[in-house]
């Protein structure tokens, strides 16, 4: 390879990736020195990888149209796990079993998707219309949100008027408890789909094409008429006025695709992790779905779906490698999810850091 | 025998990046009289001002050539603070005063009476105590020297926009040992009873032995009050006069006068026929509202072929015209397009009527600068026409194929030099940007183009190929084009009439070899003339 090629691949990895990724590296070699399990630790990154996945790929129409990364994602998460509680509730896959033997859970999933989908597109509408009314202080905003809105779930899920014994508190008659198990409906419905084992590590096929195929779905959206006047509208919102485009819907749809995509992404994740978590658990998601999509290399006002698909990667890989490989190192310590918080955290102070503040033109 | 100036200001050179903004400019002010500097936006009175009150952003792109005396004595003002120590004040176009604050607060801002206190002693002077009676007392003062009749204790927050002008001269005027105001276009806010008060004062401030410069384009107020006046024009000197000996539209050719050049030249035939009664855009009583260009009320109609120039000094409401046609600022009045109204309230509603817009603000309006050549040329086009869209199946998407050629095609015909159509528009140079911005005019096969300001900030060679570009365009396809722009030399080269905006207002409509007086006076807000 000439210097000039190598120049020019470094320059579309970018030097933090390439970085973080040798440190990936060097960690997986570290594990498989001190005699770690690399191969059930690269199973995880696999699967944890198509369950974020799609979340990340939420941060995507949010930066595109000029709101920046989408820390209150947890709306559409939240509005994401009615479906599945829905379809357990509604009994789907056991109902649609009896009638198609073993389309029950895919029939459970699609009705997920698309009850979260319609509830989470409602919601994000609502969600960028408030946006239009804070422009300029965005992050702050989001961030509130997404906060607040968990917490102001957790009194619905306490007595949200559900009936089905999978759903309530053992002891009590309504309200969903802490984790719902996803058994009876599609857990890991996607992950088995086409899976199979290559040295020992486990490759879930069906989640990996679905997530692509998600991926797929919203780079045509953006190649679209909407989809371009979109990006125009976070490149220069005077120019997409002098073009005609309504700036302020525009930020609407891309809120409200943002928000779509979180509520199929916690369908999906639910979906690989086997149990649902309403309450507090979907708090730091925001937080480490704009990490994921910053550590691929997007920037406050530029992402693309390769950078979540890298992005993703790299994250998972870190924080499911880290903990084994410093708790054999540092034995006796208990850092997982303080590492955990310093990498997520100090990618986002770097990337604010490295940004120049919504779309300035410097 | 030589008169004796207060301030002699000769051979003052200075530039900006290589490039002579002032050439040998001298300004002579004589004690206790009111010296108006004149000329055009651009002609280097504000840089001649900054040179004067040692404002940073002379001294940091180098300093300037010539000297300056004061009071017979050789100064070298190297900051505000040298100038202010000398007793030269200036009156600023924009309102430097908190609202929050008192008027005395506002007029004693940072030279506050204050009396020691126990803190004081100890901490240092920025704790001592203010002396509000003392300081009252010399707002009052300042305040009836210019005969302002406020209570000096009132907020100056909500207070119209003539007594926050007032208050600035205030407090100029409090300052001891003042001897020389500089006032910058100071009536251009004012309505005109407001600006009459402010002659007055002027008149008494210099009765009281303080010399005035009075920054200013308007003809009829340097000949009621100003004693002498010194003219610029692009950069350089062109007289120092005595008002008495002069009339208005002397001043007015001054300002404007010099040789109109052939930026165009005229090889092509042509052929077009304009008739009157063929009208292809029509304003009536329009008004926009664009902070700082706002339109008060014209009636302009556009014949089909021709090219229409505005022109106008800036702020004056000529960049308003386009930008409310377009709907990008609120406007009222009614537009109509071939006959049908236009409503501009509705985004885009021109655009869909295929009348382009090259804006003024290319970098702020015109480009996605992060963005590739072809994604610029084709997106406009692309939003209002649907080209550049292909079916995929149920998906209209982006045709790339059909933009590369098409970015290819308009990157050959209007030579804009790049690497190729997937580099940054924020990349290329100004010329070429401007370049780019037509292109994605022409994309959209406009019936009218209007160009905002289309050689602002680009260098000469490529000014010449902008505007024989809109000269072919006109000339050989027929398009209409209404060019705005500041530079009257251009719009005379090109145009085959020129409307002239003041203060919102059409002020006349001429032929391009109408006479530079003619210009002026229009300019300076005088109305008549008309084709």
């Amino acid at each position: 390879m000439t210097k000039e090629k190598f120049k020019k691949a470094l320059d579309v990895i970018g030097i933090p990736r390439l970085i973080v990724f040798c440190f990936l590296l060097a960690i997986v070699i570290v594990a498989y020195v001190n005699g770690i399990d690399v191969k059930s630790y690269l199973t995880s990154t696999m699967k944890y990888w198509g369950m974020w996945v799609i979340l990340v790929l939420a941060m995507i129409p949010t930066i595109k149209c000029g709101i920046g990364p989408n820390y209150g994602v947890s709306l559409g998460i939240v509005a994401g796990l009615l479906g599945p509680l829905l379809s357990i509730q509604f009994n789907i896959a056991p109902a649609v079993n009896a009638v198609l033997p073993g389309f029950g859970p895919w029939a459970a999933m699609f009705f997920a998707m698309i009850v979260s989908g319609v509830l989470a597109w409602l919601v994000g509408i609502v969600y960028g219309k408030i946006l239009n009314l804070v422009k300029g202080s965005e992050m702050t905003v989001t961030t509130y949100i997404g906060y607040s809105v968990i917490y102001l779930m957790c009194i619905v899920w306490f007595r949200a008027p559900f009936s089905s014994g999978e759903i309530t508190w053992p002891l009590g008659g309504v309200g969903v408890r802490n984790s719902v198990s996803m058994e009876t409906s599609f857990g890991g419905l996607l992950n088995d789909v086409l899976s199979f084992s290559i040295f020992g590590v486990e490759i879930p096929t069906g989640l990996i094409l679905f997530c692509l195929l998600i991926c797929f779905v919203v780079y045509l959206f953006f190649r679209t008429k909407t989809g371009l006047a979109i990006q125009a509208t976070g490149a220069n919102p005077t120019f997409a006025r002098a073009s005609g485009i309504d700036v302020d819907k525009m930020r609407v749809k891309g809120v409200a695709l943002s928000t779509l995509l979180g509520a199929l992404g916690i369908v999906i994740y639910t979906q690989g992790f086997g149990y649902l978590q309403a309450y507090t658990a979907p708090l730091q998601m925001g937080f480490i779905c704009v990490a994921s999509v910053l550590i691929g290399g997007a920037t406050m006002n530029k992402a693309t779906i390769m950078n979540v698909i890298i992005g993703t990667f790299l994250y998972q890989g870190l924080v499911i490698f880290t903990p084994p490989v410093s708790n054999q190192l540092l034995a006796g310590t208990d850092i997982s999810d303080t590492m955990r918080q310093i990498i997520q955290n100090g990618v986002i102070l770097y990337a604010l850091v490295k940004s120049k503040g919504g779309s300035s033109n410097e | 025998m030589e008169t004796k100036y207060l301030l002699k200001m000769d051979n003052i050179s200075k530039e900006y990046f290589g490039n002579k903004v002032l050439k040998n400019v001298q300004l002579h002010v004589a004690p206790g009289e009111i010296h108006a500097l004149m000329g055009e936006n651009g002609a280097g009175k504000s840089t001649l001002m900054n040179i004067l009150f040692g404002m940073p952003v002379i001294h940091n792109t180098g300093g300037f050539e010539g000297t300056i005396q004061f009071d017979g004595q050789t100064v070298n003002i190297d900051s505000p603070q040298k100038a202010m120590e000398l007793g030269i004040g200036m009156v600023h176009q924009e309102f430097m005063l908190i609202p929050g604050f008192t008027v005395t607060e506002n007029v004693k801002l940072g030279r506050e009476i204050t009396t020691p206190t126990i803190a004081s002693g100890v901490f240092g002077k920025s704790l001592e105590k203010l002396d509000r009676p003392a300081m009252a007392s010399d707002a009052r003062k300042a305040l009836d020297t210019i005969g302002l009749n406020i209570p000096e204790t009132d907020t100056v927050g909500g207070m119209p926009v003539g007594y926050m002008q007032f208050i600035e001269i205030a407090r100029e005027i409090d300052k001891t040992g003042m001897k020389l105001l500089i006032f910058d276009e100071p009536t251009a806010v004012l309505t005109e009873s407001e600006a009459q008060k402010l002659l007055e004062t002027m008149q008494v401030l210099t009765s009281k032995g303080i010399s005035i410069i009075f920054i200013t384009h308007r003809i009829d107020e340097v000949i009621q009050v100003a004693n002498s006046m010194t003219v610029l024009r692009d950069g350089t000197f062109v007289q120092h006069v005595e008002t008495k000996g002069t009339t208005a539209a002397e001043i007015a050719e001054m300002m404007v006068g010099r040789k109109v050049e052939k930026l165009v030249d005229d090889a092509g035939k042509d052929t077009r026929t304009i008739s009157d009664d063929d009208i292809l855009l029509r304003l009536k009583d329009f008004h926009v509202d664009m902070p700082g260009e706002k339109v008060r009320g014209v009636d302009l109609d556009i014949r089909r072929g021709e090219i229409l120039g505005i022109g106008g000094l800036a702020g004056q409401g000529k960049v308003g015209i386009p930008n409310g046609i377009l709907g990008l600022y609120k406007s009222t009045g009614t537009v109509k397009f071939e006959g049908e109204v236009i409503e501009t309230e509705k985004l885009g509603a021109a655009l869909k009527k295929h009348i382009a817009f090259v804006s003024e603000d290319r970098r702020g309006v015109g480009l996605l600068l992060e963005e590739s050549i072809e994604n610029n040329i084709t997106f406009t086009a692309m939003q209002i026409d649907g080209k550049f869209l292909k079916n995929y199946g149920p998906l209209k998407l982006f045709d790339s194929k059909k933009a590369r050629e098409h970015a290819l095609d308009m990157i050959k015909q209007l030579d804009i030099r790049c690497t190729g159509p997937e580099q940054y528009a924020g990349r290329l140079s100004g010329g070429n940007q401007q370049k780019v911005c037509l292109a994605r005019a022409i994309t959209m096969e406009p019936k009218l183009l209007i160009v905002s300001e289309p050689t602002r900030g680009i260098d000469i060679g490529a000014k010449k190929l902008v505007l024989e570009l809109l000269a072919k365009m006109n000339r050989e396809e027929g398009m209409t084009i209404i060019m705005v722009s500041s530079e009257l030399n251009e719009l005379r080269s090109l145009c085959d009439r020129i409307a002239i905006v003041s203060d919102g207002q059409l002020t006349g409509i001429f032929a391009p070899d109408a006479s530079d007086a003619e210009y002026g006076m229009a300019m300076s807000g005088v109305k008549g003339g008309n084709k």
